[in-house]
This record gives structure tokens, sequence and C-alpha cells, in this order.
């Protein structure tokens, strides 16, 4: 009797995508719980939340610079800017008139923009685009540029941005910025716009935009040669991760709660960077990963800075000392695993099992051995 | 009339002058060599082709489809160059080195993607449709050059002639008129090149396309080139037929040097 010819989605399911498909299911479906009861309030208090917020964020932000970064092979440095411009767009938005009349007591705010206020959802989607425009506007001169000369530029246009919010006194409120921003951000906004992010980053690198991307990382002149556009596809690349960057700068407004031009200064790009440079380039898994577990220990490791005793004798407090403990890391890093935590590679469950499974394996080698002799 | 025309193309680098005065023209269903010793400025003829250089004087013309004048496409940048339909290969082999043999193809038929960038991320069914016959393209490609099986591996992680081989099948899937082939049978053993003699052969027939290459390998060049230029020091020392090229004294001199009387 002839087999029964599948179709569709039924034709490709194996055994093990059988396998894969229900441990994301169940994966997915725990994350679901978690949030939901998390967000009654009992698993995590109001501390613990907050920090999942940050590291989810943190999360979108390695996204949009992994897209540039790890993916087009561009040495850009201008998320700080970025996200200057979705946090304020955002804000500038989504506060209500008399709010904002109450921030800007040196000079007026412009009445056009004071009298304007948009639900949370539609703020940070305009934040977006704006950023994408920056991106674009950024672009222009920036991506005929190549290396490190691409990086100093981009470098330079996001403290332009920086400084241009800290004179538009009438926009911007100035180097003062603004407070009170209702934090809407829950984890539900945060974990799903990151769930967004990736998967829009996963799928798109499986098209054949995708696949031009990583021609452009892997070899200019031949992608050229095979009638890339450099220049269009850079932009594409670019304005994306400007987009998700706005993104990701106007849930930062909303968690923090109060913004101003000096939280945007080039360091944050670096700390995006790290969280890029840690996870691997060009693995969108390693980047949330390494974005939860830099963003956890900055919390954790508050002790640091706080002194300590080393026995002998007592390191005092300094602030900032923890960010040591990152740079070692980050050397570490660049020095044993080059292509970061995830070595390059995506997250799968069968490279999971098999390394859960390595010390049970080897355990059963060694009875087996211990019985033959 | 011919695909490829080019008139008085001249290269310079500072004081030296590469390429000088060079007018090849390839007809259609032709399969032209350049030879030339070391340095004679072919890799950078190819250069002025494709856009890599903009030639300091000189115009190089291409075929247009169902027209009877042809388009000047001289200084055209490289992508636009190869969307107008020439193709080319390189000397030193530079696949993409992350990526595996079957991408390395797809990325070459990107070129062809009608569909968007939102349009492809949605898998929207024109670009569905684009994405299969993409892949289906592809195979056949692999398949031409004996590739099917490797379609899988990592490009880089193919013997040197397979990756000779995936290179032209890149150059191939961005459906060109022209195929520019730099040094294809470099550091291939006697069967690789006698495979890849016939292929050329064989391709030329089947796909409709002319064929300009650089080559060193001798018996290539004289088995399967209809008419050969001679470059030396940039200038063009002889052009014809296989025959006529090996007869010409200045050929002779170019590759042996002359005898001192």
């Amino acid at each position: 009797m002839a087999e029964k010819k599948f179709t569709g989605v039924a034709a490709r399911m194996t055994p093990r995508r059988g396998r894969d498909l229900t441990l994301s299911c169940a994966a997915i479906a725990a994350i679901l719980l978690f949030t939901h009861f998390a967000m009654q309030g009992f698993i995590l208090d109001a501390y613990l939340v907050r920090i999942l917020n940050m590291c989810a964020t943190y999360a979108i932000l390695g996204l949009s610079m992994n897209l540039v970064n790890g993916f087009t092979g561009l040495f850009s440095l201008g998320q700080a800017g970025f996200m200057a411009v979705g946090a304020y767009v955002t804000t500038i938005l989504f506060l209500s008139p008399e709010a904002k009349g109450a921030l800007f007591y040196l000079k007026p705010m412009e009445p056009f923009l004071q009298a304007i206020q948009l639900p949370f959802w539609l703020s940070l989607l305009v934040a977006g685009l704006v950023s994408a425009l920056a991106a674009f506007l950024i672009g222009f001169p920036c991506l005929r540029l190549r290396g490190d000369y691409l990086a100093i530029a981009t470098l330079g246009f996001s403290e332009i941005i920086r400084v241009l919010f800290t004179n538009m006194q009438t926009v911007t409120n100035g180097a003062v910025g603004l407070k009170g921003i209702p934090p809407v951000v829950n984890l539900w906004w945060s974990f799903g716009i990151m769930a967004l992010v990736i998967v829009f980053i996963r799928r798109l690198m499986r098209t054949s935009y995708g696949r031009a991307f990583k021609a452009i990382r892997d070899d200019e002149v031949a992608a050229e040669s095979m009638g890339i556009s450099l220049f269009k596809h850079k932009m594409m690349s670019f304005v994306l991760s400007g987009f998700i960057a706005g993104l990701g700068g106007g849930l930062i407004a909303s968690i923090v709660g109060s913004i101003n031009p000096l939280q945007f200064r080039f360091i944050l790009s670096y700390d995006i960077l790290m969280i890029v440079v840690l996870g691997g380039m060009g693995s969108v898994s390693g980047t949330v990963v390494a974005a939860f577990l830099i963003t956890a220990a900055k919390e954790w490791l508050r002790w640091l800075d706080n002194g300590f005793s080393l026995g002998l004798f007592r390191v005092p407090a300094i602030a900032g000392m923890r960010m040591v403990v990152f740079s070692v890391l980050l050397m570490l890093v660049i020095l044993f695993y080059r292509q970061g935590l995830s070595g390059g590679k995506e997250f799968s469950w069968q490279a999971l099992i098999d390394f859960l499974g390595k010390p049970a394996r080897r355990d059963l080698k060694r009875e087996e051995g211990g019985k033959k002799t | 009339m011919s695909i490829l025309r080019c008139e008085n193309l001249v290269m310079r680098f500072g004081g030296v002058t590469a390429v000088d005065d060079f007018s090849p023209h390839v007809d259609p269903g032709e399969i032209v060599a350049v030879i030339g010793p070391n340095g004679a400025g072919k890799t950078t003829a190819f250069n002025m082709i494709t856009g890599v250089y903009k030639p300091a004087s000189g115009r190089v013309f291409l075929e247009q489809d169902g027209q009877v004048t042809m388009r000047d496409i001289t200084g055209m940048r490289p992508d636009r160059v190869a969307a107008l339909g020439i193709a080319r290969t390189f000397q030193n082999i530079r696949l993409f080195k992350s990526q595996t043999v079957l991408e390395n193809v797809l990325i070459a038929c990107h070129v062809r993607v009608r569909s968007g960038l939102f349009g492809a991320e949605i898998s929207w069914p024109r670009y569905y449709l684009e994405e299969r016959a993409m892949r289906e393209r592809a195979m056949a490609l692999l398949e031409r050059v004996g590739l099917q099986d490797a379609a899988g591996e990592m490009a880089t992680s193919l013997p040197y002639g397979k990756q000779r081989r995936l290179e032209i099948a890149r150059a191939l899937a961005t459906q060109p008129k022209l195929l520019l082939l730099d040094e294809p049978a470099a550091g291939m053993n006697p069967k690789e090149t006698e495979d890849l003699t016939r292929f050329v052969y064989d391709l030329r027939g089947q796909m409709n396309l002319a064929v300009l290459m650089i080559e060193h390998h001798m018996q290539i060049v004289m088995d399967i080139s209809d008419r050969i230029y001679v470059l030396d020091y940039g200038r063009t020392i002889a052009q014809g037929t296989a025959a006529a090229v090996q007869a010409n004294p200045a050929v002779i001199e170019a590759y042996l040097g002359v005898e001192e009387a």
C-alpha cells in the first residue's frame, strides 16, 4: 500500500522537529504563565520586575545593534543617539499637556507639542519612526565610510543629537530633562516587544535581504559584484536598527520615569556594544542571554561599589567599581571566546540537550569502564 | 552585434599605466580569452569592465535587451553592472565565508528579487514564490557544477577545486549575458582543468552565454577560445584566433624573451 503523502507543515515534520516544537511551546507557555503571575505580584516584587523590564529592554537594544554590527558587519556606535530620539519622542507625545506645562518652567513648551497627547503604543510607534528617520539622515553621509571611520562618524552624530536635545529648550526642556513619565511599561510590554523584535530579526535573516546583509559582512567586494547595492542594503539595516533602538529608548523612558540628555552619552552605546560582543556578533539568542546576564549582574554587583574586605585590607567604596568586573569579563571573552558566549551560533534544543546530557553520558561511560575491569 | 564592446580603455595607477588602449569586444556565444604575463593588466581590465575601477579614459558598452543601440556602462557601480548582466569570478576566490554552499548561490540570486524587504519579512505570496524559484534555480546550478551533495556544507570547507566551481555557479546565479572568469583553472590539477574546460565549453552552448576569461593554462585557452587577446605591460600586442596568436612573433617574444644576437 502506498504511504500517505503529507503536504504543507506535516511534510516537514520530523520527530526532531516535533520535539523541538513541543519544547518551544512549553517554554513559551512557561514564560507566559510566569509573566502572568509576576504581574499579579505573586513571585516578584516591584524591584525585580523593574530589573526584568530593563533586561528585556537591553535585549531589544542589543538586538538593534547586532543587526548593524553583527549581521551587516558595520561598526556603528550611534545607538545612544537613536535611543535618545526614541525616549524623547515617546515622552513628549505621551505626557499630558498639564504635566508638560508644569515641567517647562524655564521656558514654555512649543504650544503645538504641549497640546499633543497620544496613547503609549502610538507614542512608541512614532518614536520608532522618528528614530528611523534620524538613522536615515545620519546614514546618508556616514554609510559611505568604512570600518573605524564609520564608528567615529556615528559616535559623533549621536553626540550631536544629545547636544541638540540639551539646547532645544522649548522642545525637550534642555538639560533639566523630563520627569514623571507614567510607568506604563510592564512585563507584557517589555517582553512582548522583545519577542516581536526577536521574531522580526530571525525571520529577516532567513530572507533574501538577510542573506544580502550577511554577504556584505563577509565580503563587500564580492557582494557588490554579485549585484548587491552596498549603500541600499546598509541603509536598510541601519534604518531598521534605528527604529528598534527608538523603541528601546521609549521603553527605557517609561521604566526609568525621567530622562535627561546626560543619560544618553556615548558610554551607553558601549554598554550595548558590550552585550553584543559578549553574546556573540550575529547571534540573536546570544544577545538576549548576554543582555539578561549583564543587566542582572549590574544590579547584583552593586555591593562592590560599597567597598568590601579582601581579608588583609579593605577596598574603599568607589562608585563604579562593579564596572571593573565587566571590563575584565570583556577582556576574557575577547581573548578566549572571540565569537562570544554563544559562539556565533543560535540557540537550539538539540544543542541544549547535548550540553545537559554530556555529564550524564560521561558518568555512563565511566560506569561501563568500571564494569570491564 | 557584440554583447560587450570596449573602446580604448586606459587605466593609470600613479605613474604606471596598467592598461593602455585596450579595446576588446565579445560577440554572442563567443569564448574570448585574455592572456599575458603576470602584471600585464588583465585583471585591471576586468575591474574596469565590471565597474570596480573607473577607467582613466575609454568607454565600455553593453548590449541592451531588445534594443539596437548599446548601453554605455563606463564607471557604473559594480552592483549595477551585475544587474545589467555581467557576472564575474575572482582570481583569489572570494566566497561568502560564513555561509553554506547553497546560501552563496542564493545570495547571487538576490539581484533578481523584485519583492521588497517587508514583503520578504512577512513571506508575502509574491516573495514566497520568488524564494522557492530561487532555491530551485540555485539547486539546479549546484547540480550543474556537481556540488548538489555539498549544498548544506560551509563554503570554506570545500576543497579548492570545488570552491572555484562554486564561484562559477554563484556568478551564473545572477543570470548574466556575459561571464567573466578570472583564472578559473588556477591551482587545479590536470583532471580538474579538463573538466573545467568541458564545463565552460558546454556552458556557452546550453546557456546562451558569452565568456571572457583570463587564463594562464594554454591548453584551455587554445582548446576552447574563439579569439584571444594578448596583453603585455598593458598594451595589446596581438589578437586573433588561437593559431594566429601562437604564430605571432610578438607573443613569443613576450612569453619567452627575445634571443640576444
